[in-house]
């Protein structure tokens, strides 16, 4: 450990690769299964098994997806996409290489938009976005004297997004990589979940002296399979590489390895680093050439966006930024609040029902909101009878909305009115509750014109009671008030 | 471009093949034979020649992203010279601390 001011001297310098598996039925150059979960070695085809004589067959959602995720983070798409073989051998890659892009990657430049540590908006260039294949699964540690093979993933279609070293906080890192999965998910193209590794990423740290031009020696740190680790190794990271520069040695050009348990990083230091990968163009395989028409259908056909959306909800709904972001936070989510702001124009209850009562139910009950049964509607009109001054808040939110969740065919204004929860607004009748309730505590009355304000909350109780919660909250204290003044 | 016995050694060990000493003799001979023959094309003048990466100028058919189970995990593991029911098994790959 060093004085904190010799940390400070130092700045950290984050590029991340990220690989998100893509939600394709197939895999990329073979028609087997892509699906995460099954027996092991079921999806499995001679493709994917790399028997000799057998040819790739590109599939062409890996292309689409591609193109979706470049165009969304505003990348050129490259027109001439060759194919290169990687050579490495590993046992969980059948054919001895991996089928990816070198020279020619999907995806050039772009880039993420951002909030850094300050809360400000900030833009990280993507370098590079490019289509490859996935390799199988080796098991360690479920034979004392093997290794096993597993080939169900060997061949799902991965995009790898290799960002601009421009990332300067671990916080940063972490707010990058939220963004890329949301970003993902709206797009519909990888379920983001890092833990089960269908995102995966990498994270090359180096740092520098506060003001220099040059890069340091970077390292490379694998194995991190939660956000939260990413943020943990970078922290990590960004000290050990200053504790060896101050102690007079130098940055090593390593691959890193993260324990999450003692949270450090430390050397891999095993003999596959001794790679070369030997790149060539994949000679089963032309390339695909991606022409205008064919972006402007992607194009056409790519879903709203969140920056979108939260850009809609702030300045057409005169929402918080606060409030966007919540109600953005996952794609269908957002989706159903756009269509409840489509059948009512009080967007402020709006998202405080989806931000309250519906987001609530949904936790408690590990729902999601497809799986909610209520519709959009049916919010909106709980939503106009408050409006109306039919129901008051307390009513729609402990009887209408709990009753709905039991009937989830009813409307709204027919529950209210077969429950007789339609509230009192009518002045003659609250009167009647109002007299008794003065009646009862003449002493209380007596306090309160003393100037004792918090006993209206005692005579609104009294009302309510009396009225069986019906009285109109805003008329009731209004009333009170005229009466008790007088 | 000449190969010396460090280049066989390097892609012997990159293909993870074995050779005794006779036979990377041998090996160091043929392959320096074999660059020599494709040397003769750097006789060629190809200043301002594109490089030639496909011989068909048509985009490689995109294929429709649809499954097809075409053999069984009994079928997969076949050919594996070792494996249990469900796994091909290899020699452990890495070592446990």
């Amino acid at each position: 450990m060093l004085k904190e001011e010799v940390y400070e001297k130092y700045e950290l310098v984050v590029g991340l690769e990220i690989h998100v598996q893509l939600q394709t039925k197939s895999k990329a150059y073979s028609s087997d299964s892509a699906e995460y979960g099954s027996a092991p070695n079921t999806h499995i085809s001679a493709i994917s098994l790399g028997h000799p004589g057998t040819l790739p067959r590109f599939n062409e959602n890996t292309l689409q997806y591609g193109v979706r995720l470049g165009l969304s983070c505003g990348s050129e798409i490259t027109y001439e996409n060759q194919f290169a073989r990687k050579n490495y051998f590993y046992a969980d890659l059948p054919k001895g290489y991996q089928i990816t892009q070198d020279k020619t990657p999907l995806c050039l430049g772009g880039s993420i938009l951002i909030k850094d540590d300050q809360g400000k908006d900030k833009r990280i260039g993507i370098t590079r976005i490019h289509m490859e294949e996935d390799s199988g699964k080796s098991i360690h540690d479920l034979d004392p004297f093997n290794t096993l093979v597993d080939l169900n993933r060997a061949g799902v279609p991965l995009l790898e997004i290799v960002s601009e070293p421009e990332i300067r906080t671990p916080q940063e890192a972490y707010n990058y990589l939220t963004e890329v999965r949301q970003l993902v998910r709206y797009l519909e193209i990888c379920d983001g979940n890092m833990e089960e590794g269908s995102m995966r990423c990498d994270a090359n740290v180096s740092v520098r002296l506060k003001g220099a031009k040059e890069f340091g020696q970077r390292t490379e740190t694998k194995n991190l399979n939660s956000i939260r680790n990413v943020f943990r190794a970078i922290e990590y990271e960004f000290k050990r590489q200053i504790e060896v520069i101050e102690a007079g040695s130098e940055i090593k050009m390593e691959t890193m390895g993260f324990d999450a348990v003692k949270g450090t990083t430390s050397s891999m230091r095993s003999k596959e680093l001794a790679h070369d990968y030997r790149y060539f163009p994949e000679p089963d395989l032309q390339a695909v050439y991606v022409d205008s028409d064919y972006i402007e259908k992607v194009r056409k056909d790519l879903p709203a966006l969140p920056s979108e959306l939260i850009k809609k909800f702030t300045s057409e709904m005169n929402l918080s930024t606060y409030d966007a972001e919540v109600l953005t936070e996952e794609k269908y989510f957002a989706l159903y609040f756009d269509e409840l702001t489509r059948l009512t124009k009080n967007y402020k209850a709006a998202a405080n029902w989806m931000m309250g009562a519906v987001k609530s139910y949904l936790n408690e009950n590990a729902l999601t909101i497809q799986e909610f049964k209520i519709k959009p509607d049916q919010i909106a009109e709980i939503i106009q009878l408050i409006d109306e001054g039919k129901i008051s808040n307390s009513i729609a939110n402990q009887k209408i909305f709990p009753y709905l969740i039991e009937h989830t065919n009813d409307r709204p204004r027919a529950i209210a009115e077969s429950n007789n929860w339609i509230q009192e607004s009518d002045s003659n009748a609250l009167e009647g509750f109002i007299s008794e309730a003065i009646a009862m505590y003449p002493e209380k009355v007596e306090a309160y014109r003393a100037g004792n304000k918090n006993l209206l909350g005692l005579f609104m109780g009294e009302v309510m009671k009396r009225s069986k919660g019906k009285a109109d909250p805003k008329l009731t204290s209004q009333l009170l008030k005229e009466k008790l003044e007088n | 471009m000449g190969v010396d016995r460090k280049t066989v050694d390097r892609i012997a060990e990159l293909a993870r093949l074995e050779f005794n000493e006779a036979e990377k003799e041998e090996i160091t001979n043929d392959m320096n034979k074999m660059l020599d023959f494709v040397d003769k094309l750097s006789e060629v003048n190809t200043d301002g020649v594109e490089p030639l990466v496909y011989m068909l100028d048509e985009s490689t058919p995109l294929r429709p992203d649809v499954v097809k189970q075409e053999i069984s995990q009994k079928e997969a593991l076949k050919n594996a010279p070792q494996k249990d029911s469900d796994f091909i098994k290899v020699p452990k790959v890495i070592e446990r601390n």
